[in-house]
């Protein structure tokens, strides 16, 4: 060994540790080439975050270009249906671009602006965030690159048109199971590459600090606004607040207002996919079977993988809940039990679809979906006086080509309720 | 042991080799060619099935390998084997984060170490999240070698620096691995700053694939390190042919003056 070398980790602060940490989740673990990136990137948001004409400018897009406040909105045919709890719908699927993803492609495309950056660059997998980001980059006049997993590509196909409209250039990633995974891989590759001209946004509440805590911060909103009007609705706090979870950024903006309300129950519904075997699901807290604390794409979080560390392939009919890995805050919420974590499978969210559609008339988007085909376990076991809340993050348009096929919607109107009678 | 690059008349050389593409047997071989013809230290890659780090080539040769089943013990026997028949190589293995946290670091760090490795590289370990590894690095007289970058501000590099045992590895320009055309201006004014922190052998890496570009680094680095155009040759190389072409190609690339 090197006699000179001290063997003092001289950054290894305790400080410098907190830095991003969710409990032991969370931190920085990414080739060398990015750290100067994330710590630009760590001071200008800092700095965002404290200027209250960042927030302004914010806010006035939020409400005049997207649509916000959405309303929070008493599905009582369902209510009804399920003969339990009262059902509210928090409805991210009215904003502008059909999900809650323009929160924070609008909230991380003005940080980009005023650092300056003129290339843009995201992931997606349902392709919600994508165009959620070129939404904001032909809003701001930016340059837009779009990674998206191949397979992805395939069944939201309609989003990949429309983010070419959009005047995005869509890249499709074809290495490993080509879904949003994937994606990530190759968007951070080309940061690395082109990190000097480049912004990454980053869209779930995932990655290394800041990353999972910025996003947070640009989804709070839902969680502010639904607070709000659920006093001013019900007069009081929700019983129990569901969302599904990916990456997480939905749950975790609808779940951050209500952590300190300890009465309010939050549930996160993973993607159970077709079994439980590794490969056929993307429950990373499902036991046995789910995931185990691990290092993917920049964050310690769980992470579903073999007994070697490889990292396992995933499935779900929601290409947005299709990942290996969920955002820290997530792992340490689940560890602390403050939240629970539970799972639908893709026949029990097509079957929700097809509930919501028919007795609501929203057509929710198979992500979301998760959350309503949990709340239809949830709510007839709960009290008529208890109140139970679904973050309805995105619509469903993008999904017709799949429950075209999934539902057989050729026939005569008859829906797979019908036809299983 | 130390790791040395002070040979006379000879550039300093690693390379970097995907163990288990296309098989273990034939890692190890290639291995003991390179060493036989110049290289004086060996990075054992550790196949991952995210290797966000890595340009096509490398991606290419570690899916391979994960379809293979490779698995970080089978690096680590491949480690041992080569350690044995080449007492005086330097080995380091070269490896993303998840695998070794899945074989639980202290549990690495000692069956590294007992297989005669003399250092870890961890390719998305920074020195700030360091402090376990280190710790476990230091209980098992392991080196870590740590990355840095063009865009590593000073305060970094000196951190890098001082938590660096062995060398450090210089990253040659912003990006993933893959062969290059040129070497990139960055590549001589990060080696300059990172000298005013460390007294270590410095190796350069990263778009490096011919003699000229290695006697270029020789020039102000004390090691090139070749990664990806070993690979690729590995790559289009019928398995039986492989360690004796890499050994033709590792001599190519330390001859003098290069043609």
């Amino acid at each position: 060994m090197n006699a000179t070398a001290t063997t003092t980790p001289t950054v290894d602060s305790a400080n410098a540790r907190r830095a991003g940490r969710f409990g032991v989740y969370g931190g920085r673990y990414v080739p060398e080439t990015l750290m100067a990136a994330l710590e630009e990137l760590e001071a200008a948001y800092a700095l965002a975050d404290a200027d209250p004409a960042f927030h302004a400018e914010l806010d006035g897009l939020l409400h005049h270009y997207c649509g916000r406040p959405t309303p929070l909105y008493f599905a009582s045919r369902m209510t009804e249906h399920l003969g339990g709890a009262r059902i509210y719908l928090k409805r991210e699927d009215l904003l502008h671009t059909g999900a809650h993803k323009i929160n924070n492609a609008l909230g991380q495309g003005l940080l980009a602006r005023r650092m300056g950056k003129q290339r843009i660059i995201a992931e997606t997998g349902a392709g919600q965030h994508g165009v959620a980001t070129a939404t904001v980059c032909a809003l701001f006049g930016m340059e837009c690159v779009i990674y998206m997993g191949e397979e992805d590509m395939r069944r939201q196909e309609l989003n990949v048109f429309r983010m070419r409209l959009l005047g995005a250039e869509v890249r499709g990633v074809g290495a490993g199971s080509a879904t949003l995974k994937d994606a990530i891989n190759e968007a951070m590759r080309d940061w690395v590459t082109n990190v000097r001209s480049t912004y990454y946004i980053l869209g779930s509440a995932l990655g290394a600090h800041p990353y999972p805590t910025m996003v947070r911060n640009f989804q709070r909103v839902i969680g502010r606004e639904a607070r709000a009007q659920m006093l001013e609705q019900e007069g009081k706090l929700p019983t129990a607040i569901v969302a599904c979870v990916g990456g997480g950024s939905n749950a975790i903006g609808a779940f951050y207002e209500f952590l300190g309300d300890k009465d309010v129950r939050l549930v996160g519904v993973e993607a159970g996919g077709r079994g439980t075997a590794l490969g056929e699901h993307a429950a990373r807290f499902q036991s046995p079977g789910g995931g185990l604390p691990g290092v993917l794409q920049g964050t310690y979080s769980y992470v579903l993988q073999n007994d070697a560390g490889q990292v396992a392939t995933t499935h779900s009919v929601s290409a947005g809940l299709d990942y290996a890995s969920v955002g820290p805050e997530h792992a340490m919420l689940h560890d602390s039990g403050r939240a629970v974590y539970t799972s639908a499978s893709d026949a029990e969210a097509l079957a929700a679809t097809s509930a919501l559609a028919r007795l609501e008339g929203i057509l929710p988007a198979l992500e979301s979906a998760h959350a309503i085909a949990e709340a239809m376990k949830m709510a007839p076991k709960m009290a008529k006086t208890d109140v139970l809340m679904v973050n309805l993050s995105g619509r469903g348009d993008k999904d017709i080509g799949i429950l075209a096929r999934e539902m057989d919607l050729k026939g005569a109107g008859a829906g797979p309720q019908e036809r299983e009678r | 042991m130390p790791i040395s690059f002070a040979k006379p008349n000879k550039p300093g050389l690693v390379v970097y080799l995907t163990t288990g593409d296309p098989d273990l047997a034939t890692t190890r071989e290639i291995a003991l060619a390179a060493i036989d013809n110049g290289a004086d230290v060996i990075e054992l890659g550790v196949p991952f099935s995210d290797p966000l780090a890595d340009g096509p080539v490398i991606q290419r040769a570690s899916e391979r390998a994960v379809a293979r089943g490779v698995r970080l013990s089978d690096v680590l026997r491949v480690c041992r084997e080569i350690r044995e028949a080449r007492p005086e190589a330097g080995i380091i293995l070269f490896s993303y984060l998840n695998p070794v946290i899945r074989m639980g670091l202290p549990a690495f760090a000692q069956a590294a170490k007992e297989s005669g490795a003399d250092g870890v590289l961890l390719t998305d370990m920074i020195v700030e999240e360091a402090g376990e590894y280190l710790e476990v690095m230091r209980k098992n007289a392991l080196a870590p070698v740590f990355l840095a970058a063009p865009t590593s501000p000073d305060a970094r590099l000196r951190a890098i620096a001082e938590n660096s045992q062995g060398f450090v590895y210089a990253i040659s320009r912003v990006g993933i691995t893959g062969k290059q055309a040129e070497l990139a201006a960055d590549a001589c004014l990060l080696v300059e700053r990172l000298r005013k922190f460390t007294s270590m052998p410095i190796a350069l890496g990263f778009g490096i694939s011919n003699a000229a570009q290695v006697r270029a680094v020789s020039c102000f680095a004390d090691a090139a390190v070749v990664g990806s155009a070993v690979v690729e040759l590995i790559e289009r190389t019928p398995a039986a042919q492989a360690p004796q072409v890499v050994g033709q190609f590792v001599r190519d690339l330390l001859r003098h003056p290069p043609q």
